[in-house]
């Protein structure tokens, strides 16, 4: 049952196999096996989760199913939920327990999935290894030879972990710079960051205002258009949410690639990428070619500022959206002899290194005298990168390239120094920049037996056409490798 | 006349601009559907959005931008079809997303102008820089607790338009007209209510000093003074402050400060020390603000008539003279008012009798035009009796009144009361025989060359007729009675 | 450009986040890193660009002046670590 695809569950749902109760309670007795060792979640609801899973066979039973009715999942711990406490993985957060609940968390409700509880994740989404959150590191159930811990990528770690492992079927992430892709990769799985404004951002924890995205996470593309389709759709609570129909994202994974033009950016050959990335790369161009794509060399001659954009872009907004976070209407205070005084020590003790570091290089890089040479010129290579993806478009529907420059690090690699950690999100980075949708898929394995993903990168408010590649490349992968830490494996 | 501050090196010239924050009226607020009444119980004007909370998101409202449009055109400002907002950086306790969303590079509203009248009859221009959306703060009050301030955030959120001026004004007086003036368009147009003891008109004041001639010199800004007359003074004691410090050898230092009306002073503001990097950004969680011009026209041909233009009709279509039409257009209640009274009478007569007896009766009675116990319909209806002759004009007073008293309309109290004028010349010459009886002596004076004495006769015989004789019939027929005074 | 301690402290004063003195030096290192490395946007000829600043190409949304929102005091202050009453209660501020 849990190694079941969303689409399959579905089927068996409907068919009467199993009950939404049975899922449900399969998932919690893997979440309460694994969790204690992969930490995926910080929150989990089992009671809410069984409460669901009733609601969906009742709903059943009346002949009244919507899309994911009993489809267990993990939500992101960025994702306000109404009366399930809310932390995005700060102790800053940690008593917090919203009033409220977030549009995308509210059509997954409205859509019968169960929630398990709230996924792991980076502090404030500020990561890309899990190894920042307040609630401990995430372990990835992937295992290198050395039997080395590693990290399940960021900052959707905890939802890559739980999916992963089978703890979960699928699971939102959000994607500033690579939070769904990255991850994915990392552990095997699929994700996709949609165009800015497909997902409304009301109730998801800002981290970067024009940057950030929800997504599905599943383990395969077609969970992941089922998940959108029920994600997606235009919020007037959020002024940047796009006023656009909602497409059958599902019936698009089985579309082809025939005819389809891919671009290949020779500007993602960067120095140090590891040799299994650059073939795994062209297996995934000879796959597309076999299935009937034109490949066609592209230049995004300005992918190389992506990464240095995003590191001023980010903080600049990030630290202005955790000012609210004072002590004073919500969340952990440390009192002070003075209300400044209790500012300082509130956010000193409730915001993690890393949160620290960005909301300091943020504030710098936007006070007086600074903001014309790192802000606004951010601005301006930020439209360059638009430019270079608008004029790619106008040659080719879609742009392969490797996720990420590296399989999953151990848990205490590349942590001296932030700027190589920043590194591990410079293929993801200018899809967020630019605002396009872009997809990791599973499609192989290194030398250490670690997954590797590829990712689809497309046109405004054309995921059809990044499913459509998307699942031409997971049947010519067929990326059937199991983590070592599977609840799934052996039932 | 220019207006200098003596000081001991000489006269000093003031530089005066002014940033004036209106509340608009709305129903809702700029960026959520709270409600925006004054006077609320704490916290119950509050969504989400407003007091900060995580993963809340703006959402602008279509009416405030309607009222910023409406108020850049009442300002003769040009209104700028693309805008955008930024957020303003700080840490406050009643700011409650630590920014306030603002509009910094690309404001709502461009360049402007004031006219304004000052004592002396001038009429000066006033220069406006631009005119920018904003959200307001919550209000933290400091005075009811030992230890604590408290934090009410129904005000947060609540649109303000900020309307800031070229530092064209060199008076207390000329700022004090200016926010007269500017108070009375946008209660014109509909936009802010004015309301400066309710806070829903701030002003911030720009304060320097130089030498005639000079360039300026560094300036203060004095915040949240809520006053016409605190700006004055706060704009007299600045100003002296300021010359003290360059004549003692000092440099003024740029800053905020308060003005504290007890004392009569302004003082260091200590919790905007270092409130100077506003770190001002593009607001990511809005696009940019575009109008459309068929919508700006379809506004302005809804906008009324404006105090200027209103003032040079009334001049001219009703041959007021300058003051008249002054007083008449600082409330648009007010020349309403007038213009129905006026509507078929004798225009001037109406103006006096509102600069005179009436608004004299409203002052005593605390009462303005809002909420006057007398209607337009009813004033006219009074000077109708006298014109007809009905009641002749003291008693028309005395009925004034008794409508400010009761409310009746004059038809009503002439009747009940019998004040009707007395036009039967059997009774006029009844009266002047009693009153001609009583007096002999008086009437041998008069017969002696005492012409002053026939004023004399004529208020006996209207006393005698209890004030409702009609006076060009007393006096005929006291001429008649004892001959016309010789002069 | 890169930061001195004094101008890391000025930052995380700005920031409202109290640093201790140790934590300085290490904060300084890693400020100047990710400065150093974003450095090199200085190379791209941004000339006549105009900035992009948001993520969505599309002109704002306007909504209809009505009272939807509010009206839930408790629901506002149920996360509050201090109040008094209905109020948000901070230290008292001296203005």
């Amino acid at each position: 049952m849990l190694n079941l695809s969303i689409a399959e569950a579905l089927d068996a749902l409907a068919a009467r196999k199993f009950s939404a109760v049975e899922l449900t309670d399969a998932h919690i007795a893997a979440v309460e096996a694994l969790n204690p060792r992969l930490n995926a979640f910080i929150t989990v609801t089992a009671d809410l989760a069984r409460e669901q899973a009733k609601a969906a066979d009742a709903a059943r039973h009346a002949g009244d199913a919507p899309a994911l009715s009993g489809i267990p999942i993990a939500m992101k711990d960025l994702f306000c939920t109404e009366g399930v406490r809310t932390t995005a993985g700060s102790k800053i957060l940690s008593p917090f327990v919203p009033p409220y609940e977030s549009t995308v968390s509210a059509k997954l409700k409205a859509a019968g999935a169960v929630m398990l509880g709230k996924a792991n994740l980076d502090e404030f989404a500020m990561g890309s290894s899990n190894i920042t959150s307040a609630y401990g590191v995430v372990e990835n159930p992937w295992q290198r030879e050395d039997g080395a811990k590693l990290v399940p990528g960021g900052s959707s770690g905890g939802s890559a972990a739980a999916v992963a492992a089978r703890m979960a079927m699928g699971a939102t992430g959000t994607d500033t710079g690579g939070s769904i892709r990255q991850p994915a990769s990392f552990t095997g799985i699929a994700g996709i960051k949609p165009t800015y404004g497909r997902c409304s951002r009301f109730g998801i924890v800002a981290f970067a205002s024009s940057l950030d995205q929800a997504g599905p996470m599943a383990r395969t593309v077609e969970d992941c258009a089922i998940l959108l389709g029920a994600m997606s759709g235009f919020d007037a609570r959020d002024s940047t949410s796009a006023d656009q129909p909602v497409p059958d994202f599902r019936a698009a994974c089985a579309h082809g690639v025939k005819g389809l033009r891919i671009g290949i950016p020779s500007e993602y050959r960067v120095d140090g990428m590891a040799p299994e990335i650059e073939k795994l790369w062209q297996a995934g161009i000879d796959w597309l070619k076999r299935a009937g794509a034109e490949i066609v060399d592209v230049s995004l001659p300005h992918t190389k500022y992506g990464l240095p954009v995003y590191y001023i872009v980010a903080p600049a907004e990030a630290s202005s959206n955790l000012a609210r976070y004072d002590g004073v209407r919500f969340g952990a205070r440390v009192e002070g002899e003075d209300l400044i005084d209790l500012y300082e020590r509130t956010r000193a003790a409730g915001f993690g290194a890393e949160v620290k570091r960005r909301i300091m290089i943020g504030t710098y890089v936007l006070s007086a005298g600074y903001y014309d040479a790192y802000y606004l010129r951010a601005q301006k290579v930020r439209a360059l990168m638009l430019r270079d993806f608008n004029e790619a478009f106008a040659k080719v529907d879609a742009i392969l390239t490797p996720t990420a420059p590296s399989a999953a690090f151990a848990i205490g690699e590349k942590m001296d120094d932030p700027v190589t950690m920043y590194l591990n999100d410079v293929f993801t980075v200018p899809s967020n920049l630019a605002g396009v949708p872009a997809m990791s898929v599973p499609a192989g394995l290194d030398a250490r037996g670690l997954p590797l993903g590829l990712q689809v990168i497309g046109r405004h408010f054309d995921e059809e056409t990044v499913f459509a590649v998307a699942g031409a490349l997971e049947r010519a992968a067929g990326f059937t490798a199991l983590p070592s830490v599977c609840a799934g494996a052996k039932s | 006349m220019s207006y200098t501050i003596e000081g001991a090196t000489g006269p000093w010239e003031l530089v005066i601009g002014l940033e004036v924050h209106a509340q608009v009226i709305s129903k809702s607020k700029l960026f959520s559907g709270a409600a925006t009444d004054f006077g609320s119980e704490p916290n119950t004007q509050v969504s989400f959005v407003d007091a900060g909370f995580p993963g809340m998101l703006p959402v602008i409202n279509r009416e405030c931008v309607a009222q910023a449009v409406r108020t850049g055109l009442g300002l003769n400002a040009r209104i700028n079809l693309v805008s955008r907002f930024d957020r303003k950086n700080y840490f406050y306790a009643d700011l409650p997303q630590g920014y306030q969303i603002s509009q910094y590079e690309h404001p709502i509203v461009g360049m402007g102008t004031i006219d304004i009248e000052l004592e002396s009859g001038e009429t000066r221009s006033i220069g406006i820089t631009r005119l920018h959306l904003e959200q307001d703060a919550g209000k933290s009050m400091h005075d009811q607790h030992a230890t604590k301030s408290l934090i009410d955030l129904n005000r947060s959120g609540v649109a303000l338009m900020e309307i800031v001026s070229e530092p064209d004004l060199r008076t207390p007086e000329e700022a004090g007209a200016y926010i007269r003036k500017l108070r009375t368009i946008l209660r014109y147009l509909g936009t802010c209510d004015g309301n400066m003891d309710e806070g829903s008109m701030r002003a911030d004041v720009n304060v320097s000093v130089r030498k005639a001639g000079e360039d300026f010199r560094t300036r203060c800004e004095i915040k949240n003074v809520n006053s016409i007359r605190f700006v004055m003074q706060a704009i007299e004691a600045e100003a002296r402050r300021q010359v003290d410090i360059w004549e003692s050898g000092g440099e003024v230092r740029q800053e905020t400060r308060l003005f504290d009306p007890a004392r009569g002073e302004t003082r260091s503001m200590r919790s905007k020390e270092d409130a100077h990097d506003y770190r001002y950004f593009p607001e990511p969680d809005l696009l940019p603000l575009v109008l459309d011009e068929a919508w700006i026209a379809t506004l302005k041909t809804q906008l009324p008539e404006l105090p200027d233009e209103k003032r040079a009709r009334l001049m001219h279509e009703f041959g007021l003279s300058a003051y008249e039409s002054a007083i008449f257009v600082m409330e648009q209640v007010t020349a309403d008012f007038f213009e129905t009274v006026a509507k078929g009478r004798d225009a001037k007569q109406v103006a006096n009798w509102m600069l005179g007896d009436f608004f004299a009766a409203l002052n005593r009675t605390g009462r303005s035009i809002e909420n006057s116990p007398v209607s337009a319909a009813d004033l006219g209806a009074l000077l109708d009796l006298i014109s007809d002759s009905t009641i002749n004009g003291k008693i028309a007073k005395e009925v004034l009144e008794i409508m400010v008293e009761t409310g009746e309309t004059p038809d009503a109290i002439v009747e009940a009361r019998g004040l009707r004028q007395v036009t039967d010349t059997g009774a006029i010459d009844a009266a002047i025989d009693r009153v001609v009886a009583a007096n002999p002596d008086k009437l041998a004076e008069y017969k002696s060359g005492k012409d002053k004495l026939f004023g004399f006769f004529v208020g006996q015989v209207m006393k005698a007729m209890a004030g409702k004789g009609n006076p060009a019939l007393v006096n005929e027929a006291l001429k008649a009675k004892i001959g016309a005074p010789a002069g | 450009m890169s930061l001195d301690p004094a101008t890391v402290r000025r930052i995380a004063k700005l920031a409202r986040i109290r640093l201790d003195d140790d934590e300085v030096p290490r904060l300084e290192g890693e400020l100047n890193a990710i400065l150093g490395y974003v450095e090199q946007l200085s190379e791209v000829d941004v000339e006549g660009v105009q900035p992009l600043s948001g993520g969505a190409q599309m002109a704002m949304r306007l909504r209809e002046d009505a009272v939807t929102d509010g009206g839930y005091p408790e629901k506002i202050l149920a996360n509050a670590p201090d109040r008094i009453g209905n109020f948000f209660a901070v230290p008292k501020v001296v203005e």
